[in-house]
């Protein structure tokens, strides 16, 4: 058991909504890593679609890395298109 | 009150309310928290199927009985659960077959009680099949997993299978109550289950480079209400809150 590698589960909590990263947990093949998930993260009907990523591979940012990767970005507000004037009607921008 | 249906309830009900309880037992120690967590999802599962099939007893029965007085305040000969479903959870490798070998038999029951001409009993059975589908897939893959794993985990699945197989021709006897109701399109023919049974066990058991026991001779008796020597202890922490505190409620 300590040799099954790690999963990342992703679960969609109703159709058109997307995945959503929600845990990570163990398993030796990805059907236990399916069925460990529907087990240990839909027991209370928070999902309607389950995937399961290895997480060996999954390439992450480099937490030090941070200040040059999104530093940049934060005194750029003119990115945001906050300078429209939005209709009343509409309501899911 | 219809004595043959409540014997009959009681046959298919204490089956899951006493797999339950095993499976329960393994709360907080499965071997991983995934796994862990698994058992006890079946554990309430059947816990949850018990209590519609008692609470229908309960009304049957009428007078003071309810699902609570039929769980915890019969005594050991008036439980009907097959001897499978009260053997212990010596390893992992036993709960998982103990699951498996009645997963299968379960699963083709509650497909022919969806059938059956009582409506109680036809809804209960409709609900039941979708979470015992999942038990049967889950038991399954870990038997595959188990058998084609390690020399180690082969080894322990094939003798838990091997311990395991004199109980599983029981699942199939029919006592007189059950007799009655097959006849009034109530009950389902377990004898016609067997054949298709084995088949299915067996194919599981190929896969999964494991042996298909041969054996001629079988246990039985908890049909009968005649148990193993295990059925005491299992009632005894079971019972034990409700006889040591009468009436006792949340």
């Amino acid at each position: 058991m300590k040799n099954w590698p790690l999963w990342e589960v992703f679960i969609r909590s109703k159709n058109g909504l997307e995945h959503r990263h929600c845990g990570s947990l163990h398993a030796s093949d990805a059907t236990m890593a399916l069925e460990n998930a529907r087990d240990v993260y839909t027991r209370r009907n928070e999902g309607v679609s389950i995937w399961v990523v290895p997480s060996a591979q999954i390439t992450a940012s480099d937490p030090d890395d941070s200040s040059e990767l999104f530093e940049p970005a934060k005194d750029k507000a003119y990115r945001h298109p906050t300078f429209y004037e939005l209709p009343e009607e509409l309501k899911h921008m | 009150m219809n004595n043959n249906l409540v014997q009959y309830i009681y046959g298919i009900a204490d089956n899951a309310l006493i797999l339950g309880q095993r499976l329960g037992e393994l709360c907080g120690h499965g071997p991983s928290l995934e796994t862990d967590i698994a058992m006890t999802n079946m554990s309430l599962d059947l816990l949850g199927q018990t209590r519609s099939y008692y609470q229908y007893a309960a009304q049957l029965l009428g007078e003071n009985a309810t699902e609570d007085t039929i769980a915890f305040l019969r005594r050991e000969r008036e439980y009907k659960n097959v001897l499978l479903v009260e053997q212990p959870n010596t390893d992992f490798a036993y709960s998982i077959a103990r699951q498996f070998l009645f997963d299968i038999f379960h699963l083709s029951l509650l497909e022919g009680l969806k059938n059956s001409e009582d409506e109680t009993l036809a809804a209960i059975a409709e609900k039941g099949i979708k979470e015992v589908s999942y038990h049967t897939r889950f038991s399954s893959d870990w038997i595959r997993r188990l058998g084609d794993g390690t020399t180690e985990s082969h080894d322990r699945i094939q003798a838990a299978i091997d311990d395991l197989w004199v109980y599983t021709d029981e699942l199939f006897h029919q006592t007189d109550a059950d007799k009655v109701m097959v006849t009034e399109n109530i009950g389902v023919d377990t004898t016609k289950l067997k054949e298709a049974y084995y088949k299915k066990v067996s194919a599981v058991l190929e896969e999964s480079t494991l042996n298909t026991p041969v054996m001629e001779y079988f246990q039985k008796g908890g049909k009968q209400g005649i148990h193993s020597e295990h059925m005491g202890y299992l009632l005894a922490d079971m019972q034990y809150m409700q006889r040591a505190y009468p009436n006792m409620n949340w």
